[in-house]
């Protein structure tokens, strides 16, 4: 396909992801206390967009993953929250 | 349109999710065993479980005209407690030769800890023993590089499983060449809040081709589209896509990595 077809048949639905993302960060700002880790993950993993390659999904995916190798000694639950934090893995 | 579900866990599911599956040109439909949303109390809720699989399930889906067919195991999130999961891959073989099991699955990891990989080891032994088929789960989200990593050296390392008689399903972005560099097959899973959509899943085979690949909803009992994979065949449309090549993703891959089991007639 073209990358006017392509625009053709994503763009709105992009723009209103995109506009999503913003009031997402500004319903954040507003919110009261201190963000847990992963508002940090989600600013560093937001960097990716702005790259150059075709490859971005791929890299937002890898910023929010966990890079360590080795299995963890005991679950710390069942459930994943979408963002990875050292100290839990670590445990 | 015709499509085979290779991947739905239709015991959380009710009759009009079949019909409407049908009605969209469902095939055939695959249920791998799973967790329930909370721990079973002990064996005999899987033997109870196997038993739903391979006797009441197929003929719920047979009211609806479709052949069912299932993987048996205990899920990773269950995998914790190893003195239960040692229990149950111990009733597992006796499942095995009812007529619509087609192989050990969804076994994998949950949360990357060394019990649930010392279980998926045991599971990789037990299809090994018994010539099993394997279809294997991806953790969620941060735990997924990492998870699909473990897993593939754990099924690399045994030299009884040929890799085109596996499939890593819940592949993304960052997860699917990894895994077909392996010659293992791929699955991915059609998910409104995680995993892929349907562009994403259409840009993953327009990147690394539609060998060896499927697509599924893994519809459960939490947030999913039974019909997410006929949905994303009028994706392919859109793309430009023709219907032959869409056919061939939805119906001739998974008709062909099932197909190695010989009791998956479609």
């Amino acid at each position: 396909m073209t990358r006017n077809e392509l625009l053709d048949l994503y763009f709105m639905d992009a723009r209103a992801k995109l506009i999503d993302l913003a009031a997402f960060l500004d319903r954040v700002d507003r919110g009261t206390g201190e963000a847990d880790f992963r508002l940090a993950a989600f600013r560093e993993a937001l960097k990716n967009l702005g790259g150059l390659q075709p490859t971005r999904a791929r890299d937002v995916l890898l910023s929010l993953s966990d890079p360590t190798a080795e299995p963890i000694e005991k679950s710390p639950g069942k459930g994943a929250v979408g963002a990875w934090r050292k100290v839990e893995s670590e445990c | 349109m015709r499509y085979i579900e290779p991947h739905g866990h239709m015991v959380s599911r009710t009759t009009d999710d079949y019909q409407a599956m049908v009605t969209a040109g469902c095939a055939a439909v695959c249920e791998p065993a799973f967790w329930a949303g909370f721990d079973r109390s002990g064996v005999q809720g899987f033997y109870d479980y196997f038993c739903q699989l391979t006797d009441y399930e197929p003929k719920r889906a047979a009211k609806f005209g479709l052949p069912h067919y299932c993987w048996l195991c205990i899920n990773p999130k269950e995998s914790e407690d190893m003195k239960l999961a040692d229990e149950v891959l111990s009733i597992i073989p006796e499942f095995l030769a009812r007529p619509n099991v087609l192989g050990i699955g969804e076994i994998g990891l949950n949360k990357n800890t060394r019990n649930e990989l010392k279980i998926l080891e045991r599971h990789v032994d037990l299809a090994a023993k018994h010539g099993q088929m394997i279809l294997v789960h991806t953790p969620h989200l941060e735990d997924k590089l990492k998870g699909t990593r473990l897993i593939l050296d754990v099924i690399k390392g045994d030299q009884r499983i040929a890799p085109e008689r596996v499939i890593i399903d819940h592949v993304e972005e960052h997860t699917a060449k990894m895994v077909l560099d392996t010659g293992m097959w791929a699955g991915m899973t059609l998910y409104p809040e995680s995993k892929c959509t349907p562009a994403r899943a259409i840009d993953i085979l327009e990147n690394y081709g539609s060998e060896r690949i499927w697509m599924n909803s893994a519809c459960d009992w939490g947030i999913s589209v039974p019909l997410a994979v006929p949905r994303t065949i009028l994706e392919m449309r859109k793309r430009g896509w023709s219907a032959e090549r869409a056919d061939a993703v939805a119906f001739g891959n998974p008709r062909q990595f099932m197909s190695q089991n010989p009791r998956f007639q479609i």
